[in-house]
C-alpha cells in the first residue's frame, strides 16, 4: 500500500533535459515542483571530476553512467513473426540513468530540423506526387511549424551556449555556415570550435567536390559563457571524452552545467532520486491524472499527488509508463488503430573509413561535436526524383575522440591481435579517420512499441517490446549517401578506403546511436497521435510529455537534442501562458 | 486611553531616553533583522536545515566544543525571558543571562562596538522570531576550560569593552565600513591572528589566521599578502556574489557570503570595501625570491599541474572568471600559510551559490591520487610560476594536513 505524500502542483518524472527545463520554468512561476528520478544524483565535481572523468574503461567500455538492464530493460525483435527477447546488455543504444539523463553522456551535437521536416508528408506529396511515398510509410506532418519553434530553438541554444556559425540569419545567407538550414533569429551564442587537421582536409575535399562544408554546431563550448539563467560554463579543452562521459570541465552543456545550479536555488523545487515511478494514477473518470506512484530503493511505495504530471523520461520509458498506466489507446499494427507505441523510429547511420598518407591527424584532440559537415544530402535538400527513396542526412568528419581502447584503426587484412596488429595500430593511429553519415529514419506501420507478453521487470510489470527493422527506403538512402561520401573521401587521396553503407537487418547489439524516437507522438489528429501540438495528452489533459524524443512523429536526419530542448520550452510556455489560466485541453 | 498612552510614552522616555522607540515598529524590527544578517548570527545559531536561530550548531574551537545556544523567543530554552539590559550585556560585555561569562566564540569582543540602539533593534527582531523549544548545553569544553569564571582573566587580557568611536578624519562611508568590519561582521574573529589564549592580536588585525583547517587570508590592503591587488569593485563583487575575477568564496567564507554578505545592501558592501582598501597596507613588504624553475619540486609540480590542473586553471594559471580561481598573481596562492591550498588540493571544495552567481562550481579532491610529495610539488609550482613567489610547501606540511582532515573532515 503506497503511502500518500502531501500534494504538489507539478510532479516531473525524470530529471534530464526536459525535466530540468520544465522544473525551472514552472518553479520560476511559483509552482511547487517535485522531480522523481530513477537514477542517482549526479554532480560534476563529485561524479565526473577531471581527476578521473577521462576513464575510457569505466565509462565508455563498462558504461558506468548508463541504465543497468537489471534495473530496467526491454525486449526486441525485428518483426512480428519473431519472438522478442530481452536485452540483457545494452549495446545497440544506451539509455542514460540518473540526474541529467542523456544530457550527461551526449556528444553535444546541437542540430535544428529543417523547415520542410516539420511538414514532411505534405511537402513530399506536393513535390513528388500523392502516390510517391511507400504505402506502409506512416510519416506525418508535425503539428508545429519551424517558424513557430524557431524562438524556442533559440532559447535552448542560448541555454546551452552552443558554438557554431549561422548559415541563415533571418533569411540572409551567411558565408561559412550551413546554407541549407532554416532561418535563425540570432547567431550562435559562441563562435565555432577550432577544427583539427582531419576536419580541415574533409572540408577542403568537400569544397573541391562542389559541396558546402561548415563547422558542426556544438554544445561543447568554444569559449566560456554565462547563460540566461546566470550559470557559467567553461571552455572546452578538446579532451575527446564527451560521448558516454560526463564533462569534468563544466564545458559541455548538460542539465548539470546549464540548469541545475539555478534550479536548486528555488525553495519550491525538490528532487527525489533513486526513486522509480511505476504508474501514473488517474481519477475514476480516467480523464484526469491525480499524481504518480513510485518506489524508493528500500522498496517502499509512495504516492505523490499532483495537479500536473510531466513525463520527462527517456523515450522508451515514457511509452512504457503510458501503456502501463492505461493512458491513450495502445497501437495495434494489424488494424493501424490506436496510438501509444505507434511510429517508433531510429536513425540510419553509415561510415566511410580512410587511411591517409603521411599525415599526423592528432585525432585525440577532439570534442563530441567537433568536425566539418555538409548538409547537401539531408531531408529534401536534394531532388529525390527517380532515386527510389526519401529522406537523407548530414555527413562529414565529426571527431568525437580517439580513445586508446576503442580507437584502433588498422589496414584491411591486419590480424586481430598480436605483434602485427600492435605494429599496425601504432602506424595507423595518426593517419586513420572515419567519415560518417547521419540520416533520417522514417516511420512505418510495422515499427512500433508495445508491452511484452512474456517478460516482466523487477516490479512484475511487462517490459516494453520493440519491433523494428530498417526498410528499403532507408537502406537505399544509406547506399546513396554513403556513395556521395565516398566520392568526397576519394578527393582526400586515401591509401585505403572502406565504405560501409547501413545494411539490414537492424542489429540491436551493434552501437549505432541512442536516437530512439516516437511512441507518444505529437500531432494534429487524435487518431494518429498521442499528444496535441502542446505535447499535452489528448485523453488526460493534465499530462504532458514536454518534448522528449518520444513525441517525434518520425526521425529526421539530425541529432534530436536541439528539437527536444526547443519543444521543452514550447511546452513550458503553453503550460505557463495557457494551461495554468484555464486547465483543460489546449486544443 | 489617549492620555494613558501618552503617559506611558512619557514614562519610557523619562526612564531610558535611548530606548524610546516602539519596539514593535516594523522599521525597527526590519533594521534588527538586517543587523542580524550583517552580524551573521545565523552562521552559528542556526543548524543547516534547522529552525532559524534555534541553536545547536557545534563550534570546533581550538579549546574544545561549544554549542551555539537557542536564541529564539522561547522563554524556557531561548532568550524570550531576557531583558534589554541582559541582551546588551551579552553583546557588549560577554555576560550571559545570570551574569555568567560567555566564551569569545560568541564574538562579543567585536559586538561591543555596536551602538546600544543597534543592539536593541536586534533584540526587537529576535523577539519576533518564532519560539522553538530546544535546550542546548553550550559548554562542552574539557576541564578546566569549562570553568566560565576563567573568562574573567581572559577578558582582562584580551577584551576591551567599548562602542565604536568614529574617526573624524575619515568619510562617513569609511566609518560605516569600519563599524561593520570591526563590529557587526566581526571579520577579525577569523581573519585576525590569535594569541595562544585565543585573543586577537590587534596590532596585526586582519592579517590572516588559521582555523578549522582553513587559512582565513590576509584581508588588509597589503599588495602581496592581502587584497592590495584587488580593486574596490573586485572586493564588492566578492562580497556580493561570492566571486570576482580572482577567486571564488568557499569553506567558511562561503557560509559568510551565503548567510551574510550577499544579503548586505550595496551601500554597506561598498563601505566595507572602502574601509578594507584603506587598512593595514604595511607597504609592499619583501617579496621572496621565487623557487627556480629548475628545482626538482618545481619540475615535478609543473608536470602534475599540466596533467591534473591545467584543464580548468589553464596553462597560464589564469583560470576562468566565476568558475576556476585565478592562480597567477593570487595573494592567497602565495600566502605564507598554505593550509587552505593543501586542503583544497587534498579534499576539494565547493564555491558558494548566490543569486548573482548561482553556478557553485567545485574543485575535486586529489587525496586519493596524489601523494604528499606530489601535492607539495604542485603547490610549490603554483606558488612560484607565472611571476608568483612564495616559500616552497613541504611534504610534511601536506602530510599533517592530510592527517588533520582524516580526523576532522
Amino acid at each position: 500500500m503506497a503511502r500518500k505524500l502531501p500534494a504538489k502542483d507539478v510532479v516531473i518524472i525524470g530529471l534530464g533535459w526536459t525535466g530540468s527545463i520544465l522544473a525551472y520554468e514552472l518553479a520560476k512561476s511559483g509552482l511547487n515542483v517535485v522531480a522523481i528520478e530513477r537514477g542517482p544524483w549526479r554532480d560534476t565535481a563529485t561524479d565526473f571530476p577531471p581527476a578521473y572523468a577521462q576513464d575510457e574503461l569505466r565509462y565508455a567500455v563498462r558504461l558506468d553512467l548508463f541504465l543497468r538492464p537489471d534495473q530496467q530493460t526491454m525486449t526486441f525483435r525485428n518483426n512480428a513473426s519473431q519472438t522478442a527477447m530481452p536485452i540483457r546488455s545494452f549495446s545497440g543504444f544506451l539509455p542514460g540513468n540518473g540526474v541529467g539523463g542523456a544530457g550527461v553522456h551526449w556528444n553535444g551535437q546541437t542540430w535544428r530540423f529543417l523547415p520542410t521536416d516539420f511538414n514532411i508528408r505534405s511537402h513530399l506529396e506536393e513535390r513528388y506526387g500523392k502516390d510517391a511515398l511507400p504505402a506502409d510509410m506512416t510519416i506525418q506532418d508535425w503539428p508545429v511549424s519551424y517558424d513557430e519553434l524557431e524562438p524556442y530553438y533559440d532559447r535552448f541554444e542560448k541555454l546551452c551556449g552552443t558554438s557554431g556559425k549561422a548559415g541563415n540569419l533571418r533569411g540572409q545567407k551567411q558565408p561559412g555556415g550551413n546554407p541549407f538550414e532554416g532561418w535563425r533569429s540570432s547567431e550562435y551564442p559562441t563562435p565555432p570550435l577550432k577544427q583539427g587537421l582531419g576536419a580541415t582536409l574533409f572540408a577542403e575535399a568537400a569544397r573541391k567536390t562542389g559541396h558546402s562544408p561548415f563547422p558542426q554546431p556544438a554544445s561543447n563550448l568554444s569559449e566560456a559563457y554565462v547563460n540566461p539563467l546566470g550559470v557559467k560554463l567553461g571552455q572546452c579543452t578538446y579532451c575527446g571524452f564527451c560521448e558516454r562521459f560526463g564533462c569534468g570541465n563544466y564545458a559541455k552543456s548538460s542539465p548539470q552545467t546549464c540548469v541545475l545550479p539555478a534550479l536548486m536555488r528555488f525553495p519550491n523545487f525538490s528532487a527525489r532520486t533513486e526513486s522509480e515511478v511505476t504508474k501514473i494514477n488517474l481519477d475514476s473518470t480516467g480523464r484526469r491524472a491525480t499524481g504518480v506512484t513510485y518506489v524508493d530503493t528500500s522498496g517502499e511505495e509512495w504516492e505523490q499527488p499532483a495537479d500536473i504530471v510531466l513525463m520527462c523520461a527517456f523515450s522508451f520509458f515514457n511509452v512504457q509508463l503510458m501503456l502501463l498506466s492505461g493512458i491513450g489507446k495502445p497501437y495495434d499494427p494489424q488494424t493501424g488503430q490506436g496510438v501509444v507505441g505507434r511510429n517508433y523510429a531510429y536513425q540510419t547511420t553509415s561510415s566511410v573509413s580512410l587511411i591517409l598518407k603521411d599525415k599526423i591527424l592528432n585525432p585525440f584532440i577532439a570534442t563530441g561535436s567537433h568536425g566539418m559537415i555538409i548538409d547537401d544530402y539531408n531531408g529534401d535538400n536534394f531532388d529525390h526524383t527517380g532515386l527510389g527513396f526519401f529522406g537523407g542526412g548530414y555527413m562529414g568528419f565529426g571527431q568525437t575522440g580517439a580513445r586508446p581502447i576503442q580507437t584502433r584503426p588498422v589496414p584491411k587484412g591486419t590480424p586481430k591481435w598480436g605483434a602485427e596488429w600492435k605494429k599496425a595500430t601504432a602506424e595507423t593511429y595518426q593517419r586513420g579517420l572515419s567519415l560518417a553519415t547521419h540520416a533520417s529514419s522514417y516511420s512505418y506501420k510495422d515499427c512500433y512499441l508495445d508491452l511484452d507478453p512474456t517478460y516482466k521487470d523487477r516490479f512484475g510489470r511487462p517490459l516494453l517490446r520493440m519491433t523494428f527493422d530498417f526498410h528499403d527506403n532507408e537502406l537505399k538512402m544509406s547506399a546513396f549517401l554513403t556513395e556521395r561520401l565516398a566520392e568526397i573521401a576519394k578527393a582526400m587521396d586515401p591509401v585505403e578506403m572502406t565504405a560501409s553503407p547501413r545494411k539490414g537487418p537492424y542489429d540491436s547489439t551493434i552501437y549505432q546511436t541512442t536516437h530512439n524516437t516516437g511512441g507518444t507522438v505529437m500531432g494534429a489528429d487524435p487518431s494518429t497521435s498521442v499528444l496535441n501540438r502542446y505535447c499535452q495528452s489528448w485523453d488526460v489533459h493534465n499530462i504532458f510529455v514536454p518534448g522528449g524524443a518520444s513525441v517525434f512523429p518520425q526521425n529526421h536526419g539530425y541529432n534530436p537534442t536541439d528539437t527536444v530542448g526547443a519543444l521543452a520550452y514550447w511546452t513550458a510556455d503553453a503550460i505557463r501562458n495557457r494551461y495554468l489560466k484555464n486547465p483543460g485541453p489546449l486544443v | 486611553m489617549r492620555r494613558s498612552l501618552t503617559a506611558a510614552a512619557l514614562f519610557v522616555s523619562l526612564t531610558n531616553a535611548a530606548f524610546a522607540q516602539d519596539t514593535q515598529s516594523f522599521d525597527r524590527i526590519e533594521r534588527g533583522r538586517y543587523l542580524a544578517t550583517l552580524s551573521d548570527c545565523a552562521a552559528c545559531h542556526t543548524t543547516p536545515g534547522g529552525a532559524p536561530y534555534a541553536g545547536g550548531l557545534a563550534l570546533q574551537t581550538p579549546f574544545g566544543i561549544l554549542v551555539a545556544p537557542n536564541i529564539t523567543s522561547d522563554p524556557d530554552t531561548g532568550i524570550g525571558n531576557m531583558t534589554n539590559d541582559e541582551f546588551l550585556a551579552v553583546l557588549h560585555e560577554g555576560r550571559g543571562h545570570d551574569g555568567k561569562r560567555l566564551y569569545p566564540a560568541m564574538p562579543y569582543p567585536a559586538y561591543t562596538k555596536l551602538s546600544d540602539d543597534d543592539v536593541l533593534a536586534m533584540r526587537s527582531y529576535f523577539a519576533t522570531v518564532a519560539p522553538v523549544s530546544n535546550r542546548v548545553v553550550s559548554n562542552q569544553l574539557p576541564f578546566p576550560l569549562n570553568i566560565r569564571l576563567a573568562m574573567v582573566f581572559w577578558n582582562g587580557l584580551n577584551f576591551a569593552s567599548g562602542r565604536y568611536q568614529p574617526n573624524p578624519k575619515k568619510s562617513a562611508e569609511w566609518n560605516r565600513g569600519a563599524y561593520i568590519v570591526e563590529g557587526a561582521a566581526h571579520c577579525g574573529t577569523c581573519h585576525t591572528p590569535k594569541t595562544l589564549l585565543g585573543g586577537d592580536k590587534n596590532n596585526v588585525a586582519l592579517t590572516g589566521a588559521t582555523l578549522q583547517g582553513w587559512f582565513a587570508p590576509d584581508i588588509t590592503n597589503d599588495p602581496r599578502k592581502g587584497i592590495g591587488g584587488w580593486s574596490r569593485d573586485d572586493l564588492v563583487q566578492y562580497l556580493k556574489n561570492g566571486t570576482n575575477k580572482w577567486t571564488l568564496a568557499s569553506g567558511p567564507m562561503a557560509e559568510a557570503v551565503s548567510h551574510s554578505t550577499s544579503h548586505m545592501t550595496d551601500g554597506d558592501i561598498v563601505a566595507i570595501a572602502t574601509y578594507l582598501k584603506d587598512s593595514g597596507a604595511a607597504g609592499a613588504g619583501s617579496k621572496p625570491e621565487p623557487v627556480a624553475a629548475s628545482n626538482g619540486a618545481m619540475r615535478a609540480g609543473a608536470a602534475i599541474y599540466k596533467d591534473s590542473c591545467a584543464a580548468c586553471h589553464k596553462d597560464t594559471g589564469e583560470g576562468e572568471v566565476n568558475l576556476f580561481p585565478r592562480l597567477a598573481g593570487s595573494a592567497l596562492v602565495q600566502s605564507d600559510d598554505p593550509t587552505t591550498l593543501a586542503r583544497v588540493v587534498l579534499h576539494g571544495t565547493r564555491a558558494v551559490s548566490t543569486p548573482g552567481a548561482p553556478t557553485a562550481p567545485a574543485m575535486p579532491g586529489f587525496d586519493w591520487r596524489l601523494g604528499d610529495a606530489q601535492v607539495a610539488a604542485v603547490l610549490t609550482y603554483v606558488r612560484n610560476a607565472w611571476g608568483n613567489a612564495a616559500v616552497p610547501v613541504s611534504a610534511d606540511a601536506v602530510a599533517s594536513q592530510r592527517e588533520a582532515l582524516r580526523k576532522s573532515p
